[in-house]
C-alpha cells in the first residue's frame, strides 16, 4: 500500500516536472514550435490564397521544415475581417499566422470599427506578389488590343459586363480605374471567387474580367480566352506578347501579396523561427516552380522592409478607397 | 404548461426574434436599386417579415383554435421527463462552457462519468472504461490522424509531450 | 467510343497497381470512417488528407483521395440512417426515410438499401462520365448565375410539400432557413451582414452543418430521451437484426425501388456536373422528385424505401459529376472538389480543357479508380452492415453520451470555432422545443443549404439584366428550367383544380 503509494507520489511529481519543463521555453536551443501551427487563411477554400497555403503546408511537411503540422484554417467570413479579428485576439500567441492578401489593407480601412492596426502585426515573410491582367473571350475576334476594347465597351456603355471576386475587392478597384481612365461605364458584378469569375468568361456570361494568372491559365491555354494587358510594371514572361499598361500610356501598376503574417506581439525568438522557416520555403524547387507556373511576381520581403511595404500599401489604398467614395 | 400555452409563448418569442432581425438587416439597404435589383439587406428584411407574418398566423390560428397543437391540453414537458432532459441539456452546456477552461479531454470524461454513471446507472467498471477509452480514441482519430486540434484550455502544457511524440 | 475505351482499359492498368489498388482500399475505408462522423464530411477527409499525398505520386495522390470522397459519400448515409444526423450537407434528404426506418426496425433494410443505391448511382455515373464529359463540359460552361438561380428554384419547387400540415409553421421554417443563411456576409455589396448582436463569431456565417447537427443531432437526441423515459422500457436505438433471410427480402424489396434509384442517379450527375451546384441540391432534388412520382407519396418521411434510394442514388452520382467541371474547366462543383483542385497545384498539375489531352494517363487513372472505389465502397460498406447494427442495439445510455460528444466535436471541426458550438446547442435546445409543437424541421435545414447559393444569383442575374426578370426566361437554359419550376411550384395547385373540374363535370 505504502509502496505503491510512493509510486504514485513519484509519478504525479514526474508529470508535474515534466509539464513545467515543457512549458518554459527550452534554454539554450533556438525556439522552435512546440504544438501545431494555426495557419488561418483570409479567403475560402480552393481559391488562389488557399492554394498557396496547402501547398506552403505540404512542401513544409514534406521537406520536414518544422518539428510540428502546419494546420491551414480557413476564415473568409466578411471580407478578411473574422481573420484579422481572430489574430488580434491571439496577441502574444507563437503559433498562430495567417496568410494575406490585399484585404489586409482595405477590410481594417472599410471597418475601423474592428480596431484593427495592421502595423501591430509581426510581419513574416512576403511569398510573392501575384499579378492582373485584363481578359476577354476569344470569341471576340474583333477585340485584339486595348483600342478595340474601349470601342467595344463604349458600344455596349453599361450593358458591358465585367465579372470579379466582390465589391470593393481588388478587382472592383481595378474596374473603377480602367472605367475612369478610359471614359467607359462598364458594369461591375460580384462573384464568389476568382475561378468563378473566369468561368463566366469563359462561359461567354461576362464580356470581360480581371483575373490573376492562375485563375485563366487553364481557359488561356485551351485557346479560350485572350489577355489584353497587364497591370504590371514589365511584360510577363508567361505573357510576352502582352503590353503593360505603362506601355499604353497609363502609368497605372497594381498587385496582390501573398504574405505569411504572424500574430500581434509574437515573441522575437518565435518570429525570427518563421522568417528563417519561410525564407527556406520560398527558396525551395516547389516554391519556385509554382512562382514561375502562375506567373507570381514580387521578391521576398521579410522583418522591417515587409513592414514598411504594408506602410506604403495602405496608404495607397486609403488613397484608391478615397477616390472610389467607399471611405472618407 | 400546456401544450397550448406553449403554443402561444413560442409564436411571440419567434415573432420578437423576426423583429429583431428585421431591425438588423436593416443596416443595409432593403429597398430596391435602380439598375442593380435587391439591395444587400433585401433578403433577409422581407424574409424576416414572412416569418413574422407567419408567427402572426400561427397566433391567429391559437386564437380561433384551430388545428391539433392550438387545442390540446396535454402539460408540454412532464415534469419527469423535464428533470431527464434538462439534465442532458444543462450537462451539455456545462461541457460546452469547461472545453476553454479545462479542454476537452477534462470535461468529456466528467460528462461521460455523469451520464453513464449517474443517469445511466451503469456500474463504475464500465463508466470509468468509457471516460477513458473514448477521450483517448478521440485524441488519435481526430487530432494524431485527421490534425484537427481540439480546444485544451489550461490543459494545454500537458499535451506538448504527446505533441512531440505524435507529430 | 473505342479510343474512350482504350483510355479506359489504360487507366485500369494504372489502378491494378499492387500500389494504387491498396490506395482504394485503404482511402475507401477511411472515408466511410470518416463521412460516418456526424460533421466531418468527404471535405475534411480531403482536406486534411491531401498534405500526405505528397508520399505518392500525382496519380495516386488523386486516387487516394478519390476513394476517400467516394468513401465518405457512403459513410454519409450511415450517420443519417443510424443516429438521423446528417454527416454532410449531402446525406441530408437520406435522414427523411432512412431515420423512420431506422427507428421501425429495419435499419438493416435502409443501410442495404442506401449501399445498393449508391453503388447504382456511382457506376451509372461513372459510365455517363466516361462516354460524355466534353460535351457535357460545355454546358457547364455556359451556365451562369440565371441558370443557377432557376436550378435552385427548380429544388426548391420539388420540395412543396415537404413540410406538415401546418402552412404558417412551414413557411416559418422555410423563411428562418433561408434569413440565417444570409448571415454574415454579403459578396454582393461586400459589407458585413446580420452579425447578430454584433458577435464577431457570426461574421463567417451559419454554417449548414451547425443547424443541421443541433437539430437532428442534438435536437434528436434530447427528443429520444424524452421517448426513452416515456416509453420506460425501450433501450436501444433500433432493434434490427441482420439474418440472410432478412438481408434477401430486403434485396427483393429493393428491387421495387430500381425508378427511383435510375432517376436519382440520372438527375444526380446531370445537377452534379453543374458547377456551384455540386451533390446537395441532386439529393435534394431527386427526393422531391421521388416522392411526386411515387405511387403513395404520404408514406415519404415515415420510412418510404424510395427515400432512401433515389437521394442515396443521386449524391453518388452527383459527386462523380462534380469532378467533370473540376477536371475540364477548373471550376469546382462542391467544397470537395475546390480541394482536390488545390491537390491538383501541389501535384502540378493544371486542371483546364486541356487536361485530358495534356494528361491523358492522369484524367484515365481517375475514371478508372472512380470504377474501382465504387467497388469497394460498396464492398467494404455491406461488409460492416451487420457491425453498424450491432452498435445499434448498445443500451440508450451509453449511446446517448457517445452521440452527443460526436456532435460537440463535429460542431467545432469545421470551423474549428467554440462559437459554432454555442450555437448548435442553442439550436440543438430549441429545435427539440419546437418539435414537440410540430414545426416541420426539414424545411430550414433545406432552406440552409439552398439559400446561400440560390440569392447571390439571384442578385448577379438582375445586376446583369437591369433589374428585368425577363433574364430568367428568355436564355436557352434558364428558360426551360425555370417553367419546369414554375410547373413543380403548382402543381399541387393544378392538382387541386384538375379534381375538381373532374368532379364537376363527372
Amino acid at each position: 500500500m505504502f509502496k505503491s503509494y510512493r509510486t504514485f507520489t513519484k509519478l504525479v511529481c514526474a508529470i508535474g516536472a515534466s509539464a513545467i519543463l515543457v512549458g518554459l521555453p527550452a534554454v539554450g536551443h533556438a525556439w522552435e514550435p512546440i504544438k501545431p501551427v494555426e495557419f488561418v487563411v483570409m479567403a475560402g477554400k480552393g481559391g488562389g490564397a488557399d492554394k498557396a497555403v496547402r501547398l506552403i503546408q505540404s512542401i513544409i511537411a514534406s521537406e520536414k521544415m518544422a518539428p510540428v503540422p502546419f494546420t491551414p484554417i480557413n476564415k473568409p467570413g466578411g471580407s478578411g475581417a473574422e481573420a484579422l479579428v481572430h489574430l488580434k485576439g491571439k496577441t502574444g500567441d507563437n503559433h498562430t499566422l495567417m496568410f494575406t492578401l490585399n484585404s489586409f489593407y482595405t477590410t481594417p480601412l472599410r471597418q475601423p470599427g474592428l480596431g484593427i492596426d495592421i502595423a501591430t502585426f509581426t510581419p513574416v515573410a512576403r511569398m510573392a506578389e501575384d499579378t492582373f491582367l485584363l481578359w476577354v473571350n476569344s470569341d471576340r475576334k474583333d477585340i485584339n488590343n486595348i483600342e478595340d476594347f474601349v470601342k467595344a465597351a463604349k458600344a455596349k456603355g453599361s450593358n458591358w459586363i465585367m465579372a470579379g471576386t466582390g465589391k470593393n475587392s481588388e478587382d472592383n478597384l481595378l474596374t473603377d480605374f480602367l472605367n475612369k481612365a478610359y471614359g467607359l461605364n462598364m458594369k461591375y458584378v460580384p462573384y464568389k471567387g476568382g475561378g468563378k469569375v473566369a468561368k463566366e468568361l469563359a462561359g461567354n456570361n461576362a464580356d470581360s474580367t480581371v483575373n490573376n494568372p492562375s485563375e485563366q491559365l487553364g481557359f488561356y491555354e485551351a485557346g479560350n480566352t485572350k489577355a489584353l494587358a497587364a497591370f504590371t510594371d514589365k511584360r510577363l514572361p508567361l505573357f510576352p506578347d502582352t503590353p503593360t499598361f505603362k506601355e499604353l500610356g497609363k502609368d497605372y501598376v497594381y498587385y496582390m501579396q501573398r504574405t505569411v503574417v504572424g500574430a500581434p506581439g509574437m515573441s522575437k525568438e518565435a518570429a525570427d523561427y518563421y522568417r528563417e522557416l519561410f525564407t527556406r520555403v520560398f527558396n525551395s524547387d516547389k516554391w519556385q516552380d509554382y512562382r514561375t507556373k502562375k506567373s507570381l511576381q514580387g521578391d521576398l520581403l521579410t522583418g522591417d522592409a515587409l513592414m514598411s511595404y504594408w506602410k506604403t500599401e495602405r496608404e495607397v489604398h486609403r488613397v484608391m478607397l478615397k477616390n472610389m467614395g467607399v471611405i472618407k | 404548461m400546456s401544450v397550448r400555452t406553449a403554443e402561444l409563448l413560442m409564436a411571440m418569442m419567434m415573432g420578437v426574434f423576426s423583429i429583431y432581425l428585421m431591425f438588423k438587416s436593416y443596416e443595409l439597404p432593403v429597398g430596391w436599386i435602380e439598375g442593380e435589383g435587391p439591395g444587400g439587406g433585401a433578403w433577409p428584411f422581407w424574409l424576416s417579415l414572412v416569418m413574422l407574418l407567419s408567427c402572426l398566423g400561427i397566433i391567429f390560428n391559437w386564437i380561433r383554435k384551430v388545428g391539433p397543437i392550438a387545442t390540446s391540453d396535454k402539460v408540454y414537458v412532464r415534469a419527469d421527463v423535464l428533470t431527464e432532459v434538462g439534465a442532458v441539456a444543462i450537462s451539455l452546456i456545462v461541457t460546452v462552457a469547461l472545453f476553454s477552461i479545462i479542454g476537452i479531454y477534462g470535461s468529456l470524461p466528467l460528462f461521460l462519468i455523469f451520464y453513464v454513471r449517474f443517469l445511466g446507472g451503469h456500474s463504475w467498471m464500465l463508466t470509468s472504461a468509457l471516460a477513458i477509452i473514448i477521450p483517448v480514441s478521440i485524441f488519435f482519430f481526430f487530432e494524431v490522424t485527421l490534425k484537427i486540434i481540439l480546444p485544451k484550455g489550461y490543459t494545454e502544457p500537458l499535451f506538448i509531450p504527446l505533441y512531440k511524440m505524435f507529430f | 467510343m473505342l479510343e474512350t475505351l482504350g483510355l479506359l482499359a489504360n487507366g485500369f492498368t494504372v489502378v491494378f497497381e499492387p500500389q494504387n489498388l491498396m490506395l482504394i482500399i485503404a482511402g475507401c475505408a477511411l472515408g466511410i470512417f470518416i463521412g460516418a462522423m456526424p460533421g466531418l464530411g468527404s471535405v475534411n477527409g480531403v482536406a486534411i488528407l491531401l498534405p500526405l499525398t505528397f508520399l505518392v505520386p500525382p496519380t495516386g495522390a488523386i486516387i487516394f483521395l478519390a476513394a476517400i470522397y467516394y468513401g465518405a459519400m457512403y459513410g454519409g448515409a450511415i450517420s443519417s440512417i443510424m443516429l438521423g444526423i446528417p454527416g454532410a450537407s449531402t446525406a441530408v434528404a437520406t435522414t427523411f426515410d432512412g431515420r423512420p426506418l431506422a427507428k421501425q426496425g429495419m435499419a438493416d433494410k435502409a443501410l442495404t438499401a442506401a449501399a445498393v443505391a449508391s453503388f447504382v448511382g456511382g457506376s451509372i455515373s461513372v459510365v455517363l462520365f466516361t462516354f460524355f464529359a466534353p460535351p457535357l463540359a460545355h454546358v457547364a460552361l455556359v451556365f451562369g448565375a440565371p441558370e443557377e438561380f432557376a436550378l435552385m428554384l427548380l429544388a426548391f419547387a420539388t420540395f412543396v410539400g415537404l413540410g406538415g400540415d401546418d402552412l404558417f409553421k412551414t413557411l416559418f421554417s422555410i423563411s428562418i432557413g433561408l434569413v440565417l443563411s444570409a448571415v454574415g456576409f454579403d459578396i454582393i455589396s461586400g459589407e458585413p451582414r446580420l452579425v447578430l448582436w454584433d458577435i464577431t463569431g457570426f461574421l463567417h456565417g451559419i454554417n449548414f452543418l451547425i443547424l443541421a447537427i443541433g437539430i437532428y443531432g442534438i435536437g434528436e437526441m434530447l427528443w429520444t430521451v424524452e421517448e426513452h423515459r416515456l416509453g420506460g422500457g425501450k433501450s436501444m436505438l433500433s432493434d434490427a437484426t441482420v439474418t440472410v433471410k432478412r438481408t434477401l427480402a430486403n434485396l427483393r424489396e429493393l428491387m421495387t425501388t430500381w425508378k427511383s434509384i435510375v432517376m436519382g442517379s440520372f438527375l444526380g450527375y446531370f445537377v452534379g456536373i453543374l458547377p456551384a451546384a455540386g451533390a446537395t441540391p441532386g439529393s435534394l432534388m431527386a427526393y422531391g422528385i421521388a416522392k411526386q412520382i411515387s405511387k403513395n407519396p404520404e408514406k415519404f418521411g415515415h420510412g418510404a424505401l424510395d427515400g432512401v434510394c433515389a437521394p442515396e442514388a443521386a449524391n453518388n452520382a452527383a459527386s462523380t459529376g462534380s469532378m467533370l467541371p473540376m477536371l475540364t474547366l477548373g471550376i469546382p462543383g462542391s467544397p470537395t472538389t475546390a480541394i482536390l483542385l488545390g491537390g491538383m497545384v501541389i501535384w502540378g498539375l493544371e486542371p483546364g480543357p486541356r487536361l485530358f489531352v495534356d494528361h491523358p494517363d492522369f484524367v484515365w487513372g481517375l475514371i478508372a479508380s472512380l470504377y474501382a472505389a465504387n467497388l469497394f465502397s460498396v464492398l467494404i460498406n455491406v461488409a460492416f452492415i451487420p457491425v453498424f447494427i450491432r452498435i445499434l442495439k448498445t443500451p440508450f445510455t451509453i449511446l446517448a453520451p457517445i452521440i452527443f460528444i460526436l456532435c460537440l466535436i463535429g460542431g467545432y471541426a469545421p470551423t474549428q470555432s467554440l462559437h459554432d458550438v454555442w450555437l448548435m446547442v442553442i439550436f440543438g435546445i430549441v429545435g427539440y422545443l419546437m418539435r414537440k409543437l410540430d414545426y416541420p424541421m426539414a424545411p430550414a435545414v433545406l432552406a440552409i443549404v439552398l439559400g446561400p447559393l440560390a440569392e447571390p444569383a439571384l442578385r448577379q442575374s438582375l445586376i446583369i439584366s437591369d433589374g428585368s426578370f425577363s433574364i430568367f426566361f428568355t436564355r436557352t437554359y434558364s428558360g426551360p428550367i425555370m417553367v419546369a419550376a414554375l410547373i413543380f411550384l403548382f402543381l399541387p395547385l393544378i392538382k387541386i383544380v384538375y379534381v375538381k373540374l373532374r368532379k364537376q363535370y363527372a
